[in-house]
């Protein structure tokens, strides 16, 4: 660990804040005062660490620009309202009232019915630790370590570079890259719930074959990224294809070739993406609909609702938990599994036009061997990912119940 | 990246809303599943055809179907891919499995000191999908000297996925069953294989669905690794003897999916009611 002089102004700021803000949260629920103020001071004081260590606190260094400052302040910051939320947010599911642990994983506290030896929960313990401390935890300090390097395979020498990684890139390029990410991904994301609700409302009717429907309707989720990219690669063909047969025969127009329209390209994507991701949601939306009590849908029945005023003031509204869960887990699938599909239909093409985060890394990573840049492209897309994951956690918290 | 999964009860339902009749939903349902099952009857069809019955579009079974099985499976190694997809996604499941049901034991059956950091250690790894970190991980494997087979499933045998969903299903099994047993003198270990094991089929048979599924369809790990299995094979297929040749690369779609499909099926009732979803009639 490195220490700067000119970071302790910092430290303070966070150490207080996390002091003051576990300290008040503990007292507002009837904790401990103290123990709430010494974890977020602690939590305060060690968040920043996460992304000075790696860094060597480089950016703190007085020839740096501006902008290494700026970036560099940005994650000292980060890491600590990381590490105080985590530790606010873990200490909830001990809280001693029950009913305000999170209900994310089950509300349930320990049994403790085995008074062993401490070291028997350990031991069984033991093997998962190991694993996720070795391939999970390591690997993300490794990423973000590795994104400080001008490190390319097969160079002779690797030389510190603070954060040149990332502010190499704040340019357009990079930045048309997260643009179509965030495009694609909004797109998927709205069109595979739409679709997915509107086929489990259906599925959900009580009708003769019920389960069958389901079966015929839910099979999609065991088929892979790749090979929803080679099946639609085929179906979108501009020669071949069954696509533009149709087209031809009932539109008297043939499709573009996707490897001269961009838009087109992105529309083939989406399409594969959502078809994928569609058995998965219509499951959960399916259970959803099951925890609906029908005696509210009667009583709207009763005050004169019909069907349409029924499913959009009665039922979607009671679904949001369901649709809250499905967009965090689309959203996920759409930024890494789609990678596949991607792979396997447009490969990133034409001219860039698919080329997402995720396949960028891996261009980066494979082609260019560039690994440093493409471990900061990773912890980019990282700090996306955590902002995603607190907001879920956030929420699964509070307001969302999955009837558990 | 793997999720936490929300709990839902089962109810019977039998409300109906926007649809009038019952026979307009029939129809619409016969729609829908044509339509989800679109692409796959397509692919089938193309898997027996030769290219030139493709460009003329015909919606019969083709003359090829032998020779692109032979060709996928035997030319371009498929088989031995699904072999090696098949061993690995087994060794996961099973490992997964086994330490996954330590852990519940461990979380919902002692008390012990620093467990909420031993849980937050675990619940924090929600947030950190493997697709961010293969780069670093990558090296890891270099630097370990390890084979194909011990890098495709040592670091996947573990999850926080897995933890949680027995922890959450043990601690809704009744409380006096864990009492029962420390009243026998029944160690941890043999109340775990004695009682929660076997009041566990379904949870262990959704667990087992997802893992399969997700292990087989792993795209992007393998292929960085170029490890032969059936994803990453698949590649082989997009470029046939230099141009595109339809009816093999949808003969290895189909081929594929077979397994993971097949495993869905068979575990269908464990895995909808692992997610708590039940058919009414």
């Amino acid at each position: 660990m490195v220490f700067h002089a000119n970071m302790l102004p910092f430290f303070i700021i966070t150490g207080i804040i996390g002091g003051a803000y576990l300290g008040f949260v503990f007292r507002q629920s009837n904790r401990s005062l103290i123990n709430g103020m010494m974890l977020g001071g602690a939590a305060g004081l060690v968040g920043p660490w996460l992304f000075m260590t790696p860094l060597r606190s480089c950016t703190f260094e007085t020839e740096r620009t501006n902008t290494d400052f700026l970036l560099g302040l940005f994650f000292f910051f980060f890491g600590a309202a990381l590490v105080i939320w985590l530790v606010q947010y873990i200490s909830l599911f001990f809280h001693p009232d029950i009913k305000m642990r999170p209900s994310l994983i089950g509300k349930q506290d320990s049994r403790g019915v085995f008074r062993s030896n401490f070291l028997v929960p350990f031991l069984l313990l033991l093997p998962t630790l190991i694993i996720l401390a070795l391939f999970l935890y390591y690997p993300a300090y490794e990423t973000f370590r590795l994104a400080t390097f001008r490190y390319r395979l097969g160079a002779p020498r690797t030389p510190f570079k603070c954060v040149d990684n990332f502010t190499e890139l704040l340019t357009a390029d990079y930045g048309e890259i997260m643009i179509i990410t965030l495009t694609l991904s909004a797109l998927i994301v709205i069109f595979a719930l739409i679709i997915s609700l509107a086929i489990a409302y259906l599925a959900y009717q009580p009708v003769k074959g019920a389960s069958i429907y389901r079966t015929l309707l839910i099979w999609p989720y065991a088929i892979s990224p790749p090979v929803a990219g080679i099946i639609f690669f085929v179906m979108f063909d501009p020669v071949a294809g069954v696509i533009d047969h149709l087209t031809t025969t009932f539109l008297n127009t043939g499709i573009p070739a996707w490897s001269e329209s961009p838009n087109f390209a992105r529309f083939i994507i989406v399409a594969a993406s959502v078809w994928k991701v569609l058995g998965y949601n219509i499951l959960f939306y399916i259970a959803g609909l099951q925890t609906i009590p029908k005696d509210l849908i009667e009583a709207a029945a009763i005050d004169g609702a019909n069907g349409w005023q029924r499913f959009r003031n009665v039922v979607i509204p009671l679904l949001s938990p369901i649709t809250f869960f499905l967009i965090i887990t689309n959203l996920t699938y759409a930024f890494f599994e789609t990678y596949g599909t991607i792979d396997y239909l447009t490969r990133g093409g034409p001219t860039g036009a698919t080329t997402t985060a995720i396949y960028n890394i891996m261009i980066t990573a494979k082609q260019d061997k560039w690994l440093g840049r493409a471990a900061a492209q990773s912890v980019v897309l990282f700090v996306i990912v955590i902002g995603i994951t607190v907001w879920q956690f956030r929420t699964s918290g509070r307001q969302v119940n999955y009837g558990a | 990246m793997e999720q936490a999964i929300p709990q839902t009860k089962v109810q019977l339902t039998n409300s109906n809303g926007i649809l009038p009749k019952r026979w307009g939903v029939h129809v619409l349902l016969w729609i829908a599943c044509f339509l989800v099952g679109f692409p796959l009857l397509y692919a089938i069809l193309v898997s027996t055809q030769t290219n030139a019955e493709v460009t003329n579009f015909k919606l019969t079974f083709g003359t090829s179907f032998e020779q692109n099985l032979k060709a996928v499976m035997v030319n371009r190694n498929l088989g031995d891919y699904m072999l090696n997809s098949t061993l690995q996604a087994i060794i996961i499941t099973v490992g997964k499995t086994v330490l996954s049901l330590l852990a519940g034991l461990a979380f919902v059956y002692f008390r012990f000191p620093g467990k909420w950091i031993v849980f937050g250690f675990v619940l924090i790894t929600l947030m950190m999908p493997t697709e961010i970190m293969v780069i670093a991980l990558f090296r890891l494997m270099s630097e370990l000297g390890w084979g194909q087979l011990p890098s495709l499933t040592v670091p996947f045998l573990a999850s926080a996925t897995g933890a949680f969903l027995f922890r959450q299903h043990f601690a809704n099994l009744p409380t006096e069953l864990s009492e029962a047993a420390q009243l026998d003198g029944a160690n941890p270990l043999q109340f775990l294989f004695m009682v929660l094991i076997p009041l566990s089929w379904n949870t262990i048979g959704a667990l087992a669905v997802i893992q399969f599924v997700y292990v087989w369809n792993m795209y992007l790990w393998p292929q960085l690794l170029q490890a032969d299995v059936v994803q990453v094979g698949l590649g082989a297929l997009l470029n046939f003897d230099g141009s595109l040749s339809y009816g093999p690369m949808m003969m290895g779609a189909v081929v594929a999916s077979i397994p993971p499909v097949i495993v869905f099926l068979l575990l269908q009732r464990q895995f909808m009611n692992g997610f708590a979803i039940s058919a009414e009639k």
